[in-house]
């Protein structure tokens, strides 16, 4: 049985779409205040990887542990699926997702994506979870912004909001998939400085990113994947600072670093 | 305005056509339309939505069929269908029998059978292109966030699908009110069917047709301030702040 202090263990994940193996056996285990980056070339399998951790992705086989609870799957026709629909939804809960193109919800403000989730689906009271919300949105430095529908923001103020929705749900760990990817270069700081911040509190993430100098400075250990496989791994300043890889050097060269 | 007022009234009261009798009969036919036309709109709206949520169903079985009958009542003339339910009904065994038979023999039942059903099909598809429009992302975010599949429709697709199909249903309503004319084929005292009755006893076309024509125009125009105040509101989201 696994270890329930351990906020989340993946092992093994398989994924492939028809003929093409994206994943080959992918494990990684987060523990509590862990900031793992993952990189990588685009197609190596990062993003797909990360949404196999929440089941966005199906794994073909491979296991996602949380807090010691296995998710449960069963055969079907159509593949592997999660055996109970419920277990999911409420592990779900637990791994909150900050998207590359943000993914607020586009007819409710920001306020209201906020506590959409903690109120239909954790079930806090309406009242607790606007009080937490706009405590939130105070963080990010979106308190004017509360009631500005999406499209009324800049891709920075709704990267943030997205933030603010996914801390609202109070997760034991927050997945980023490319967060800063979607953004113009001079937004891109304020969404990594929240980033930073939360990271120095303790938080548990898991982030698939481009930007090597937060993974440098801001993550505890980095991840590089290469067709589906991990290549090296390790504390940053092994991995970014001298890696054993050759793939690796190439794939940090051309930044000029 | 004074003027306007002492040209028109000699033949205000000259006329033989715009007596208080015959308004009171556009005023009747004007409240049989609108009845007809508001009480298919409202059934139509209420099957239309889990039509529209069924034909997005991935169970072929479910979609397909919504989806025939969707092509059944939009590919064929909305008078045939009114023919078919106010003629054709009488003629199925036993129908005269039948509980229902006060029903079928009064033609308001079977003209608003068949708008209903009619403005069903279409608007079953004006909100499946709208559910079927639905950004992949904020689907994602849903499941992302631990929502059940029914809750993802309760509370994002069908709020997001419905706004963004407004500005279509809001065409449809006013089709369906121009449509509702022939109401008074099968001898509904409609708007139209009471100009009709005016125009065959004055024999004065112009001015029994252009004042009906002038009602419906006042509704459609009502309807039209209607939906863009419910577009304001509704697809504030879409609007610059």
């Amino acid at each position: 049985m696994a270890d329930a202090s351990i906020p989340l263990i993946v092992s093994d994940i398989h994924k492939r779409f028809g003929d093409n193996e994206v994943l080959k056996g992918i494990s990684l285990e987060a523990r509590k205040g862990d900031v793992i980056t993952l990189i990588g070339a685009s197609g190596s399998g990062k993003s797909t990887f990360l949404r196999c951790m929440n089941l966005l992705e199906r794994p073909d086989s491979g296991d996602i542990i949380v807090h010691g609870e296995p998710i449960s799957f069963r055969q079907t026709r159509r593949g592997r699926e999660p055996a109970d629909r419920s277990q999911l939804e409420r592990i779900r809960t637990r791994l909150s997702m900050v998207f590359q193109g943000f993914n607020l919800w586009a007819h409710m403000t920001l306020i209201a994506n906020v506590i959409e989730a903690p109120v239909h689906v954790r079930g806090i009271p309406r009242a607790r979870a606007m009080e937490q919300g706009m405590a939130l949105l105070e963080r990010v430095g979106l308190a004017d912004r509360a009631h500005y529908y999406p499209a009324q923001l800049s891709g920075g103020q709704q990267q943030r909001g997205a933030i603010a929705r996914a801390l609202a749900m109070e997760p034991e760990v927050m997945l980023f998939d490319e967060p800063t990817s979607a953004l113009d270069p001079e937004l891109v700081g304020d969404v990594l400085k929240v980033m930073r911040e939360l990271a120095d509190e303790g938080r548990t993430m898991i982030v698939v990113t481009h930007e090597m100098d937060f993974a440098r400075d801001v993550s505890n250990q980095v991840v590089y994947l290469h067709q589906g496989m991990v290549e090296e791994k390790g504390h940053p300043s092994e991995v970014l600072g001298n890696p054993s890889s050759a793939r690796l050097r190439q794939f940090l060269a051309p930044r000029g670093r | 305005m004074q003027e306007l007022l002492q040209s028109l009234a000699p033949w205000l009261n000259d006329n033989a056509i715009f007596t208080p009798s015959t308004l009171a009969q556009y005023w009747e036919g004007f409240v049989n339309t609108v009845q007809l036309v508001f009480i298919s709109l409202v059934l139509g709206l209420f099957l239309a939505v889990p039509l529209a949520i069924g034909r997005a169903s991935p169970i072929r079985a479910i979609s397909k069929s919504i989806w025939l009958f969707t092509w059944v009542f939009r590919g064929t003339p909305l008078l045939i269908q009114l023919y078919i339910a106010y003629y054709g009904l009488a003629f199925i065994p036993g129908a005269r029998e039948s509980i229902l038979w006060p029903l079928i023999k009064d033609p308001l039942y079977p003209a608003l059978l068949a708008f209903t059903l009619n403005t069903a099909a279409y608007t079953t598809e004006i909100f499946y292109g709208a559910i079927k429009a639905m950004p992949r992302g904020e689907l994602e975010a849903a499941r992302a966030y631990g929502m059940s599949p029914m809750m993802a429709y309760r509370r994002i697709i069908l709020p997001s699908a419905l706004r963004r199909a407004l500005p279509a249903y809001g065409n449809e309503v006013i089709f369906m009110l121009h449509a509702s004319a022939i109401a008074s084929v099968v001898t509904i005292a409609d708007l139209t069917g009471v100009a009709y009755n005016i125009y065959a006893r004055f024999y004065a076309p112009f001015s029994a047709f252009i004042f009906v024509a002038v009602c419906y125009m006042v509704l459609s125009f009502s309807i039209q301030g209607l939906f863009r105040l419910l577009e304001k509101r509704m697809l504030a989201h879409l609007q610059p702040r």
